[in-house]
């Protein structure tokens, strides 16, 4: 399920015009998932789930987290704030937690994130986040 | 009323009295032993309103938890059934709701589960393809919308009661309380939290609960455990992850030596203070023991820490078998308003 934003008015259209275009929509997805792969994993170390909620987690990427938690950090987080699967790594939501205080936004944390959409592992979040693939099957069989 | 009609729902009877409710932890069968699910159950059953049963603790292979639930359930407990987002994707995680739901299981506890680095199969594949919140959640859609996270409906919705755990004493410290209010916010209905040793953490984590009010949404039930030795003790401390162990209990743990009487005395009666200190803490609904394989030490906390089921008659230790209708625990009058956990008088 990809997490639901407001858009500004600019990008509602382009938005718009990409759901028009399934098709062109996905070659431009596979077109730039490269690109998004390369720069982000560089800076956030991306995992490229898809479903990017970066900015909800003050800048850190959860899917890090052994566990790939995205709504907090489990119960296992070691006094010393370093992860209970790999102990010489600092527990990814506690980074998320410290840094999440930075931005304005910074009770985005607290929204509870609904479960990842695996379908969409390896594409361009930012074309998911504007076209919104598989919109249409949400909640229906 | 059979004894498994009269057992089912006890543990949400209990946390509407507004009586302070007790529950404990029994470890799950580490062979095909029913016989064994049985005598642990004896052993805690007149002392408790409901019991909880992990699911592969640590990450070490059991039974699975719903088949001990179901044999609490014919003792006339009332069991609530640990999950773990370890093992299972969504699909699973959901038909194992449903059959819980069919065999009169009912309360969940939704956990994101220990690594199974820690565990005896450090090989396996870990799923963890939805988290503890989205758990929550995801019982509370089965059970109060009545459909899959498909949106299918389903007919008829399963009975359930989930709950949710935390753990004030592992970083990010000020955030747990904010992490327990989205737990309660995706529909966790009790919560139950991490042993507690360090009581002044524990009193500083339910300040801020207190705060966000979360303590007046839900029951939430404060985790103790005795400590057999002090040997235990610093295992706990150095090998359990999320477990604060204070040096000073440590200490304690020493200087009662090392003869068995002698230290499981002193293990009880570390328990039954920490029991004391916390309830003078405000926002409690009650307590979780957690006796780790030592099932025959509840019966002595409660005794000396004066712990009653809050479904228990007036006067009496209850026996499940008996014909006692379940309005007979309320003779007093329900406390109202902020629980403090003094036992009834």
């Amino acid at each position: 399920m990809i997490p639901k934003h407001d858009l500004p008015a600019p990008l509602e259209g382009f938005a718009r015009l990409l759901r028009r275009h399934p098709v062109a929509t996905r070659e431009l997805n596979r077109a730039i998932a490269p690109f998004e792969n390369l720069s982000k994993t560089l800076v956030f170390g991306c995992n490229m789930c898809g479903q990017c909620i970066l900015h909800e987690t003050g800048m850190t990427c959860p899917m890090n987290c052994p566990k790939q938690l995205r709504n907090g950090p489990c119960g296992g987080v070691r006094m010393n704030g370093h992860c209970e699967v790999k102990p010489e790594m600092p527990c990814v939501w506690t980074k998320a937690e410290r840094r999440s205080h930075i931005f304005p936004w910074r009770s985005a944390i607290l929204r509870i994130q609904p479960p990842l959409d695996w379908r969409l592992k390896g594409s361009s979040a930012v074309v998911n986040m504007l076209a919104a693939p598989w919109d249409d099957h949400e909640g229906t069989e | 009323m059979s004894v498994r009609d009269e057992a089912r729902g006890r543990f949400e009877r209990a946390l509407r009295s507004g009586r302070p409710v007790v529950t404990c932890e029994i470890t799950s069968p580490d062979g095909v032993d029913v016989d064994g699910v049985r005598k642990r159950a004896r052993l805690v059953r007149d002392h408790v309103d409901a019991v909880n049963v992990p699911d592969n603790t640590g990450g070490f292979v059991h039974a699975s938890p719903l088949a001990s639930c179901v044999i609490l359930l014919e003792e006339g407990v009332d069991p609530i059934m640990h999950m773990t987002c370890r093992d299972r994707n969504r699909m699973a995680l959901q038909s194992d709701l449903l059959a819980a739901a069919l065999l009169g299981v009912r309360n969940v506890l939704c956990l994101t589960g220990d690594h199974m680095i820690g565990g005896d199969h450090p090989q396996a594949k870990p799923v963890y393809d939805i988290d503890s919140t989205q758990l929550v959640a995801l019982a509370t859609i089965l059970a109060r919308e009545g459909r899959y996270l498909s949106g299918r409906p389903i007919k008829p919705p399963p009975d359930l009661f989930p709950g949710a755990a935390e753990n004030p004493f592992a970083p990010p410290y000020e955030f747990r309380p904010r992490r327990l209010g989205k737990k309660i916010e995706a529909g966790a209905r009790f919560v139950q939290t991490q042993i507690v040793f360090n009581v002044d953490r524990f009193a500083e984590f339910m300040g801020r609960v207190r705060d966000l009010g979360l303590d007046r949404r839900v029951p939430i039930l404060a985790g103790v455990a005795p400590i057999r030795s002090a040997k235990a003790a610093v295992h706990m401390r150095d090998n359990v992850p999320g477990m604060e162990v204070p040096d000073r209990l440590i200490r304690r743990m020493e200087q009662a030596g090392e003869k068995k009487a002698r230290r499981e005395e002193e293990g009880i009666q570390v328990c039954v203070e920490i029991i004391e200190d916390l309830r003078k803490i405000p926002g409690l609904a009650g307590f979780h023991l957690m006796p780790i394989m030592w099932e025959q030490a509840v019966a002595e906390i409660s005794r000396r820490a004066r712990l009653r089921p809050a479904t228990a008659p007036p006067d009496v230790r209850t026996e499940p078998e008996s014909s006692e209708p379940a309005t007979v625990p309320v003779a007093a009058a329900p406390r109202s308003g902020a629980v403090t956990l003094t036992p009834d008088s």
